[in-house]
């Protein structure tokens, strides 16, 4: 039976592509998913695009090309990955040439046509309201701020770039999974109404799409974190599909981390909503079915996925301007490290409160105390950390103020409590984004989606 | 006798728009049914009533021995628009693990080694 293997290239824009060397090297893997697009990422490429109509893409994309490629290349390897962002063809261009430059050859297709924020109010006008999907709320609300919207695409005009001969694919907007649910489509001969088999192929996109989350990075756990081994050289997670659907999930031999039954469902439900109907472009899941079978030496049989039809609508998100946020940080050295943040806040509050700054909301954190366990830090030994940072933030709708914000802790250093730590320069203001997720019908949006290939 | 979850359940949370969501797993099949009659709706909400919460949703799998917890608007906005320092919600998980409940001290993670 044929058999394809898959691997996990980047989790998030910033992430490593080092350990992807090792799926190349020795993980047998013909192709590479990568994801480079979080769910506000957009926002920072559209900040990028504004400044420069010819940038607007990941920026790790090219790189990562090119540390990889002629590794890749010999080894038959085919990259998918979604560093397109907000452009694509600007992608393609800017990587095209650096291939030219080094003497490459590659057919690197583009998939485009999954921005709508030219479309808005012709999507309205075809009887879609648009409206934000969790809440209800009108468009109008934030229309004047919105700064991108972008449909999830599916793996359909993924395969057709692979159909085209392409061996690198750059997409825009897609659903994560969709980047290796493609290939496998593409090379098993799936049919698109096969609900069970894209939902294995779904199931495998979603164990992939997180990159070492997959494999044991990020284990959430007590104490069992301390025994994934070798994290400077943790391994990628590579899936072997067979044309059944069923997949193996390993690692690169040689690399750290670990695919096992607990490394491998911690990823299974991260980030869903209700996993009996985990919604995609092309369908749509029921984890409930799923069977994991842990075979020990880092390999995990999945099977028994179900599927139901893909629905009718694509999902969209937009972004928008949603004020400022202003910065603070202090942090001070014991004795009653805490008592001296307490105060270093209260007095914050005085200042804020003297000049009539419009802040809308003020948030106080004690690094090293609550921060990021809220009321579920522990108070035992509150009283005598042995150091303790005060972090303060504001939301408001004025930049200025937002600035000024942070610009008011320095002077704590010589005219507030005691043993202050090293102040490491001020934040300035930073843009908060509100996220807006909507539905439009695929037929709205499906043939604006365009695919091109340049053979260099 | 009263068990945090992180002697008997390992997590995992992440972030959708202005949904924290957390996967809490069983090392164990017993532990799966304990998990299942203590972990509800009502209790998660009380634990996590500082987070400004709302409704809380849930959903067993048995294939799992797993959990599925989301907590709607529970991110001040979405990550973007959060003044936290944990905007993506994962150390939400963490928030979960302190959580005790009622457990039978026969548990296979809790005799001793």
């Amino acid at each position: 039976m044929k058999k394809v293997r898959v691997g996990a290239g980047l989790g998030f824009y910033g992430d490593s592509w080092h350990p992807v060397r090792a799926s190349i090297e020795r993980g047998g893997v013909q192709y590479i998913a990568s994801d480079h697009l979080s769910e506000l990422t957009l926002a920072i490429l559209q900040k990028d695009r504004q400044k420069d109509p010819s940038a607007g893409y990941a920026r790790d994309g090219l790189p990562m090309l090119l540390d990889l490629w002629p590794l890749a290349a010999k080894h038959g390897v085919k990259f998918i990955l979604n560093a397109g962002g907000l452009n694509p063809q600007g992608a393609r261009e800017a990587i095209a040439r650096a291939f030219r430059d080094q003497g490459w050859k590659a057919a690197i297709a583009t998939v485009g046509g999954d921005s709508v924020m030219e479309r808005l109010d012709e999507l309205r006008a075809a009887g879609e309201p648009l409206d934000h999907m969790d809440t209800g709320a009108a468009l109008d609300t934030v229309r004047s701020r919105m700064l991108f919207a972008n449909a999830y695409l599916g793996a359909q005009p993924i395969v057709r770039a692979l159909e085209q001969g392409a061996d690198i694919v750059l997409t825009g907007r897609v659903a994560d999974a969709a980047l290796s649910l493609a290939p496998l489509v593409h090379e098993l001969g799936w049919r698109w109404d096969d609900w069970d088999r894209l939902a294995q192929g779904l199931t495998v996109g979603h164990l992939l799409e997180c990159s070492g989350q997959g494999s044991g990075g990020n284990f959430g756990s007590a104490e069992e974190w301390a025994r994934i081994p070798d994290y400077a050289h943790l391994g990628y997670p590579i899936a072997e599909v067979g044309a059944d659907g069923a997949a193996l999930f390993t690692k690169a031999p040689g690399t750290g981390g670990r695919i096992s039954f607990d490394t491998l469902r911690q990823q299974i439900l991260y980030e869903v909503h209700n996993p009996h109907a985990y919604f995609s472009p092309d369908v749509v899941l029921d984890m409930g079915t799923l069977k994991l079978d842990d075979q020990g030496g880092d390999r995990v049989r999945v099977t028994g996925a179900t599927g139901a039809a893909r629905p009718a609508k694509l999902k969209i998100v937009g972004g928008f301007h949603d004020g400022w946020m202003g910065t603070g940080m202090i942090g001070f050295s014991w004795p009653q490290a805490y008592a001296k943040c307490a105060k270093a806040a209260e007095t914050i509050r005085t200042l804020v409160a003297e000049r009539g700054w419009p802040v809308e909301e003020t948030n106080v954190e004690y690094i090293g105390y609550d921060s990021l366990l809220g009321a579920q830090a522990d108070p035992t030994h509150r009283d005598e950390l042995n150091e303790c940072f005060l972090r303060m933030t504001i939301r408001t709708r004025e930049r200025k103020v937002a600035d000024a914000f942070g610009r008011l802790f320095p002077w704590l250093g010589l005219s507030g409590p005691p043993y202050v730590g090293s102040m490491k320069g001020v934040q300035g203001a930073k843009e908060l984004l509100g996220i807006w997720p909507t539905l439009a019908k695929r037929e709205l949006i499906e043939p604006r989606v365009n695919i091109a290939v340049e053979r260099i | 006798m009263r068990v945090p979850l992180w002697k008997i359940a390992h997590a995992r949370s992440g972030d959708k728009a202005d949904r924290a969501d957390i996967g809490l797993f069983a090392f164990d099949a017993p532990t799966y049914a304990v998990l299942k009659r203590e972990v509800t709706p009502e209790r998660l909400a009380a634990h996590f009533r500082d987070m400004g919460a709302g409704p809380v949703e849930l959903w067993p799998l048995d294939n799992l021995l797993a959990i599925k917890i989301v907590l709607n608007r529970a991110l001040q906005g979405g990550a973007a628009r959060s003044l936290r320092m944990d905007n993506l919600g994962k150390a939400v998980a963490a928030r979960l693990l302190r959580m005790e409940i009622e457990a039978p001290a026969d548990l296979p993670r809790l005799r001793a080694p």
